[in-house]
């Protein structure tokens, strides 16, 4: 049982992973033009799902509205074809290692409805947050970064900095 | 020459299927680096992994030198390429609440899909969590258009607002990863281990 437990943490050499991410970053530029994304997805999701509920109102948001342009679906975009591909890719991964599995992961000092519930409200910070920088981790952080746009430097340091900073009030939750 | 998409080699219909081939890589990477664990993600900010610090440092740095190289070459016409655009109080604010939704929540919307994809429930929730972020600001976007479009200073790169040579900002970054990727080493070695 605790060699199956070991097993299931043999992750790539990060400096490997980081490499390889760092061509597909390069490859994603040298085709598209632009760089990853992941959050953008979960936005044109929101816009579909408003959209379908009240036309009229995401119509006449000041927001939605941006996202939706006549008979173009707002799903039918980049970033939710490139968030399939993490969903598959993520997957296919997974299954190799036998990762596979419907479990909560959480520390042995919380409870599994204590960790869903910071799970969630740190969702929905991250969701605003996403929208308010244009952009999340990848999109706005290492994207940015990769161009050297000081708007992605900027984020990246706000991110990792706050989370640091705040670290201390989680600590329970994580060691 | 590149970007081959907007430069028309390449034409536009193959981008959802080359989307769906970068973000299948893109997955891959995530869950095979352990991304797909909260707990080795928070490990960053607690010291005992710094898998994210160093994925993170390595990809910036090998997509920096590389993108320079393909452009001193002549392969990618690198004003071409989008640059995030910098609204100064947007990214300061946001990427602040998105530390706190990081440290929070554990993951960020990346690593949340690839763990999404092997059955982790906690990530489920964080997505759904992010879904409710994305409506609460577009439900309430008046009140905060204003960092949201203000403060905008165009899509400029460090060579602009810091006036510095990008080769040798590069050159500095990677020494100073190279540092940092050794105290990290360090530090991880000092703090209690944590298993998970």
């Amino acid at each position: 049982m605790k060699n199956k437990t070991q097993n299931r943490h043999i992750y790539w050499n990060p400096y490997f992973g980081g490499f390889l991410l760092g061509i597909l970053i390069i490859f994603t530029f040298y085709i598209t033009g632009r760089g990853l994304g992941a959050s953008g997805a979960m936005k044109s999701s929101v816009v579909t799902i408003v959209d379908d509920v009240s036309h009229e109102h995401a119509e006449k948001s000041a927001y939605y509205s941006k996202f939706i342009s006549g008979d173009k679906s707002p799903m039918n975009n980049w970033i939710v074809f490139e968030t399939l591909g993490v969903l598959i890719g993520a997957f296919i991964s997974g299954s190799i290692s036998g990762r596979i599995g419907w479990r909560v992961q959480h520390s042995p000092k919380i409870t599994r409805r204590r960790r869903l519930i910071f799970a969630f409200g740190g969702g929905i910070l991250f969701g605003i947050g996403a929208q308010i920088a244009r952009g999340c981790t990848s999109g706005a952080a290492l994207s940015g970064m990769a161009v050297l746009s000081t708007g992605g430097f900027i984020t990246m340091l706000a991110i990792f900095g706050t989370a640091y900073l705040f670290a201390y009030f989680f600590r329970k939750n994580w060691i | 020459m590149g970007p081959l998409i907007p430069y028309d080699i390449i034409p536009f219909e193959w981008s959802s299927i080359i989307a769906i081939i970068i973000g299948l890589c893109f997955g891959f990477i995530l869950e095979a680096s352990g991304f797909s664990s909260s707990r080795k993600l928070a490990g960053v900010f607690y010291g005992y992994d710094f898998a994210v610090f160093k994925v993170f440092f390595t990809a910036a740095i090998v997509s920096l030198i590389g993108l320079l190289y393909m452009d001193y070459l002549g392969h990618i016409d690198i004003s071409m390429l989008y640059i995030h655009p910098t609204y100064l109080w947007g990214a300061i604010i946001g990427g602040a609440i998105m530390g706190i939704g990081f440290i929070a929540g554990g993951f960020c919307p990346g690593t949340s899909l690839s763990a999404v994809a092997i059955g982790k429930i906690d990530a489920i929730i964080n997505v759904l969590g992010i879904m409710v972020g994305v409506f609460i600001f577009s439900e309430l976007y008046p009140l905060f258009e204003p960092i949201y479009n203000g403060y905008f200073y165009g899509n400029i790169t460090l060579e602009d607002s810091l006036g510095i040579n990008p080769y040798w900002f590069v050159f500095i970054l990677t020494i100073v990863a190279i540092i940092m990727f050794a105290v990290t080493d360090m530090i991880r070695k000092r703090v209690k281990k944590v298993f998970y």
